[in-house]
């Protein structure tokens, strides 16, 4: 089912949600920075296990003609490897850079989907990434907001990358 | 090639060290990186420091990259300094707006080594 639903600043052109074609887009440019930063190939996944004992969560805003947050969340293990292959150096000596990579990574990822969103990358503004570490911790969609998902199997891992919009 | 004294702003050390670590892959004879954290910071840092080369971010707390771009040229002992911008606001109107601030390239992330030697090199005269 097609979902259209506009998603903007009125004083901004519109863009029109479409879940078919944006939830691709969503993993492309989540592969897109795996295959360029850490030389390494995603395989999305169906659905995966263990999204509650996630440790580390980092959080892009998105501003302008859409608006939203878009979140990646995988274990701490996950986010060390991470920084390991970004930095070419070995997991054991990555220290905190796995909490600045994973930053980094989501703040990639909504660069990229927004510039493959036609009419978009000029409207809208990336906030600097926001980082969770834990799993205590609620999140509340404002009401009326769709949710895009792509899930990932990153070295065994599991990752997940969502897009929420808010109205 | 002499060596080259490179300045890289980010506001994440993980990027910076990429950056560096990229710079290097394109056969670039480093001396001692500075780093700094935001525009300001790096205007600090140029206080004092011979620099040939700016690598910076845009989306940076306290100091925008264009902010910092902007700045730079203002001062006469910096603005022959070549900046190039690094950063995940591909948009267009950034790329304008950081090229008529003085910037010298624009690199969007995610990036290659190579895409990082093809923006870099011409603006050293390489």
């Amino acid at each position: 089912m097609t979902m259209t639903q506009p998603y903007q600043d009125s004083s901004l052109p519109g863009v029109m949600f479409d879940r078919n074609s944006w939830t691709p887009l969503l993993e492309l440019s989540t592969r897109e920075v795996f295959d360029i930063m850490l030389c390494t190939r995603l395989q999305p996944v169906e659905q995966q296990k263990g999204l509650s004992e996630a440790q580390f969560t980092a959080l892009v805003g998105l501003a302008g003609n859409i608006c939203g947050v878009l979140s990646i969340r995988c274990s701490e293990e996950a986010a060390r490897v991470m920084a390991s292959k970004m930095l070419g150096m070995p997991p054991d000596e990555v220290d905190n850079d796995s909490l600045d990579a994973l930053g980094e990574i989501a703040n990639m990822i909504a660069g990229n989907f927004k510039g493959k969103l036609s009419g978009v990358g000029n409207h809208c503004m990336l906030s600097v990434p926001t980082i969770i570490v834990g799993t205590d911790y609620e999140t509340r969609s404002l009401s009326g907001g769709n949710t895009i998902e792509a899930t990932f199997d990153f070295e065994r891992k599991p990752l997940w990358v969502t897009l929420e919009l808010h109205d | 090639m002499s060596q080259i004294k490179a300045m890289i702003v980010d506001d994440s050390s993980v990027m910076r060290k990429i950056v560096e670590r990229s710079l290097r892959q394109a056969g670039l004879d480093l001396s001692p990186v500075l780093e700094a954290g935001n525009g300001a910071e790096a205007l600090g840092l140029l206080d004092g420091n011979h620099v040939d080369l700016i690598l910076s971010d845009i989306n940076m707390p306290v100091m925008d990259g264009l902010e910092f771009v902007r700045q730079v040229q203002t001062v006469d002992k910096l603005r022959h300094i070549p900046v190039v911008m690094i950063t995940t606001e591909g948009s267009e109107s950034n790329v304008v707006q950081a090229l008529s601030l003085g910037a010298k390239g624009y690199i969007r992330k995610p990036f290659t080594p190579d895409q990082v030697k093809e923006h870099v090199l011409p603006v050293l005269g390489l």
